[in-house]
């Protein structure tokens, strides 16, 4: 007899359970000496414990929770396979069910099997040190050389009056939703709140969106920005920027938001509330003063452009002390990090290329300075635009919202940052990643032959509009046709 | 001149096309003043409050009117006493019904009292705008009594306008001011029409801008290729007209344009080329846009109704900041647009109305541009705007007459704190040249 959805559902979570923490996992006897004790076992510290095993090292990492970290069990993956299950009509119970089957499927990527077949040798408990040195892992103590912290993030709090006596919920305990609220408010108007939001408006939800903030996505484009709320809109999602929460209150069993937009007071009467207001880094349990490690609560670990600590012999990468708290940054931070500790290297985490994305529809995403970071640092630039509706592709398969915008420093052809708002803008982005890393210009770019048609013709096609600039413009700027 | 009133505005002459749709748009601003305050209606709609804003652009409008022959001179010197007087006189405090505060005033006021309505935003870009009507009543009324009046209260109006207080401590200025709440900030960034706020405010003699805030204010600017252009974005038109019809931007540039070797009024020139070229393309293929009829801007639409284009649906908007190519774009043109750009070129402003008003002659009754029209929003007919505005009035009387014989130019070219705004944002060349 086939099994019932239940029945599966109940079986992914298991195998998730499994492969990120098994319920009868014992942790082994602690070796007298370890090269690496890594800290946290989400992308940052998975990637540093494989790297530094391949190359030789007894590895040690220690996880509280689960293997995977925020990225795999509550952030990028069940967020991203919630995006592309939503849409109107669909089930709640089989979304959630194939959330599950994702994060189990991905989570066998770094299972535990995995890990230990490798010689990683894996603690589940909490971390803190006791010495420059030395590091207390439940009954046991770990010796190291040199050590990674890669504690990561969680969401922020909020001390709105109420709220945490109404009950909230946050990126991390959204999806342990079992039934799609029919009225759901989102405090917070950055890229997971729109996400979010979104995908619950296409579920059928009715959401409200509540932004402090006079835009969307404060650290994108204005045009990005823009594009989003009216896309938001479009979606149904009520929109209310400007708008800050005053209080929180239950009243005839639902959940009342006391709101204010500029002298306008009102209430937003809700079933359930997520808060999306940023993440603040896991510094405090670790004892990090033991160690001689400096840390704030809201900056994380203090570390240098070579991600040292101030313990010569701790290394910190990831979101518990980067500003861009993403997957791609913790994994390339802690990679950098094994190098610069062992390998005697001299990598800078300032000199990241780091694309980013919203996952919202259309997505949007981003590389490099952006056009005001550009003007801060003194760098003249111009930007060559083109809009999704002229890409053939995006014209045949009816997706013609967005823009490509590539910056390019004046008097050279040289791209310095990028922002794309289309309907793969994720994968869009890393052409730009891949072309500035190799120092393509713009001159280059226009001559790289693309399939056709294809939305990625959008980014030659800016490079073509630059050539077509050059030639008419001879640098004198009064000829423009 | 030949000015027949009967015969069909598509069969006059480019002059005289001109001059009976500056005339019908100066007969708004002569007829929806109020005779006890002078204050000017915001819409021809039965029981508009004033905006400030259409205020300074009446204020512009009634020498031009004294010029052409439209209006006596002592009629327009006892119009601009009028209100000049009413903004000399009315409450200046942070109680929720004055008319305004720290020299600054709410964006719509009664009509009859004066004071604020809607609990609308103390305004600093339309105070702005208005003083830029006052200091050009100021330039033009140079005769002696109530002439001289007009001169001392118009001086004295603008110097009682406290910039640093709307700074708010930062280094850009605040966008609004409720006493319900304090400052507003609508999150304004790159190029708009909020440049005058800050020319006006870096030449004032009593409470001066910083020059750092114009720095932290353009630091924003986008320089941008668009669809083959270089060009200073910012997506409505108007954005790229209000100030330009009082300053004469041609050939004086600050750092930035020197840097782009490019000037404000050939920026506009550009925009309107982006704004044809997106016409041509019409990406969503709403009904009439073409290279020779666009006109995408702020104004009124159709409101929430849904449409069904090119077998997409569409939201149209109501009263929206519409822009191009970026959007938001509804398939609503605001006539007038096209018109109000005839300085910075005549061909395409003409054969844009033209087309316009052979294709659509109803946007135009009484010689009067509505706001805004939407031939792709058609059940009987297209939709049209209802009534007329005043801001779309005065922008089209100036503009015609910034090209006819550069009048408030030239006035404003004369306004010695208009010239040092510009000096202290770091403007040079042209006329600003000692």
């Amino acid at each position: 007899m086939n099994p019932t959805p239940e029945e599966d559902d109940a079986a992914a979570s298991a195998a998730w359970q499994r492969r990120t923490r098994p319920p009868d996992w014992r942790n082994p006897a602690a070796a007298a000496h370890y090269d690496l004790c890594v800290i946290g076992a989400g992308p940052a510290g998975l990637t540093a414990a494989v790297h530094a095993t391949r190359q030789g090292l007894r590895v040690a990492l220690v996880e509280r929770r689960q293997l995977g970290g925020n990225s795999l069990n509550w952030g990028s993956v069940p967020s991203k396979a919630l995006i592309s299950t939503a849409r109107d009509g669909a089930d709640f119970r089989a979304v959630l069910a194939r959330l599950h089957r994702v994060r189990a499927r991905i989570a066998e990527q770094h299972s535990i099997e995995r890990l230990t077949s490798l010689g990683i040798e894996v603690f589940f408990d909490q971390a803190r040190f006791i010495g420059t040195h030395s590091v207390r892992v439940g009954a046991a103590t770990l010796c190291f050389a040199k050590a990674l912290i890669a504690s990561g993030g969680r969401p922020r709090q909020s001390d709105i009056p109420g709220l945490t006596d109404i009950g909230f919920r946050t990126s991390e305990t959204i999806f342990d939703l079992t039934a799609l609220p029919r009225r759901f408010g989102i405090i917070g108007g950055g890229a997971l709140g729109c996400e979010i939001a979104q995908a619950f408006a296409a579920l059928g939800s009715r959401v409200t969106i509540l932004q402090r903030q006079p835009k969307f996505l404060p650290r994108f484009e204005r045009d990005a920005a823009e594009l989003l709320s009216r896309s938001l809109g479009r979606a149904g999602v009520e929109t209310r920027l400007n708008t800050q929460v005053l209080a929180a209150r239950t009243a005839d069993g639902s959940r009342v938001l006391d709101v204010a937009n500029d002298e306008l007071r009102f209430p937003i009467t809700v079933d359930e509330v997520m808060l999306s207001i940023g993440r603040v880094p896991n510094v405090e349990d670790l004892d990090l003063t033991a160690a001689g490690v400096e840390c704030s609560a809201t900056e994380g670990v203090r570390t240098d452009d070579f991600l040292q600590t101030t313990n010569p012999d701790i290394y910190a990468a990831g979101d518990v002390c980067m500003r861009h708290q993403f997957t791609n940054v913790a994994a390339a931070t802690a990679r950098m990090a094994v190098h610069n500790a062992f390998a005697g290297g001299r990598e800078r985490c300032s000199e990241l290329l780091i694309p980013r994305c919203a996952y919202c529809n259309p997505e949007i995403a981003q590389i490099g300075l952006h056009s005001w970071q550009a003007r801060e640092r003194g760098i003249p630039i111009k930007s060559y635009t083109v809009m999704m509706a002229d890409v053939d592709r995006a014209i045949t398969d009816d997706r013609t919202q967005g823009f490509v915008k590539v910056y390019v420093r004046d008097g050279s052809d040289e791209i310095v940052g990028a922002t794309i708002v289309a309907d793969r803008a994720s994968d869009m982005i890393n052409e730009l990643s891949v072309i500035m890393n190799a120092r393509v210009g713009m001159r280059r770019l226009a001559d790289i032959l693309h399939t056709y048609p294809a939305q990625s013709c959008a980014i030659q096609m800016a490079a073509q509009a630059f050539v077509r600039n050059q030639t008419a413009d001879h640098g004198q700027g009064k000829e423009w046709r | 001149m030949q000015n027949d009133s009967a015969a069909p505005l598509t069969q006059l002459s480019d002059e005289d096309l001109l001059d009976r749709l500056q005339r019908g748009a100066f007969a708004y601003v002569a007829s929806y003043g109020d005779p006890e305050t002078g204050l000017v209606a915001d819409t021809s709609r039965a029981g508009s409050p004033a905006s400030i804003a259409v205020v300074g652009f009446a204020l512009s409008c009634y020498p031009i009117g004294v010029e052409r022959g439209w209006m006596a001179r002592a009629e327009a010197a006892a119009r601009t006493l009028r209100v000049l007087r009413f903004f000399a006189r009315s409450q200046q405090s942070a109680a929720p019904d004055a008319s305004g505060h720290h020299g600054f005033y709410y964006h719509f006021l009664e009509m009859h009292s004066g004071r604020r309505v809607w609990n609308c935003e103390l305004s600093i870009v339309d105070t702005a705008l208005l003083a830029a009507g006052i200091l050009l009543a100021g330039r033009y009324f140079a005769g002696d009594g109530v002439e001289r009046e007009i001169r001392e209260l118009s001086e004295a109006l603008y110097r009682r306008i406290d910039w640093e207080w709307a700074r708010d401590g930062g280094y850009a200025i605040a966008q609004g001011w409720k006493p319900e709440c304090g400052f507003l900030n609508y999150g304004w960034e790159g190029y708009n029409e909020g440049t005058i706020v800050y020319l006006l405010g870096l030449g004032s003699p009593s409470f001066p801008l910083p020059t750092t805030s114009f720095a932290a204010w353009s630091s924003t600017y986008q320089w941008e290729n668009l669809l083959d252009v270089d060009v200073l974005y910012s997506g409505p038109l108007f954005t790229h007209l209000f100030a330009h019809a009082w300053i004469d931007y041609r050939d004086i540039r600050d750092a930035f344009m020197r840097e782009k070797h490019c000037d404000y009024f050939e920026n506009t020139r550009r925009t309107i080329a982006v704004h044809r070229e997106y016409g041509a393309r019409n990406p969503h293929g709403f009904v009439a846009y073409d290279r020779d009829l666009w006109g995408i801007t702020a104004g009124d639409g159709p409101g929430r109704l849904e449409l069904r284009v090119d077998e997409h649906d569409y939201r149209a908007y109501g009263y929206m900041a519409r822009g191009a190519p970026y959007g938001p774009d509804d398939g609503t043109l605001a006539p007038w647009a096209m018109l109000a750009t005839v300085p910075f070129g005549v061909t395409e402003a003409l054969r844009g109305t033209r087309r316009l008003l052979g294709q659509y002659p109803e946007v135009c009754p009484k010689d009067r541009f509505v706001s805004g029209c939407n031939p792709s929003c058609r059940q009987d007919s297209v939709w049209l705007s209802d009534g007329w505005y005043g801001l779309d009035q005065g922008l089209l009387v100036m503009m015609i007459e910034n090209f006819r014989s550069g009048l408030p130019w030239a006035l404003m070219r004369d306004c010695p704190y208009l010239r040092a705004g510009l000096r202290a944002a770091g403007f040079t060349g042209g006329w600003l040249a000692p």
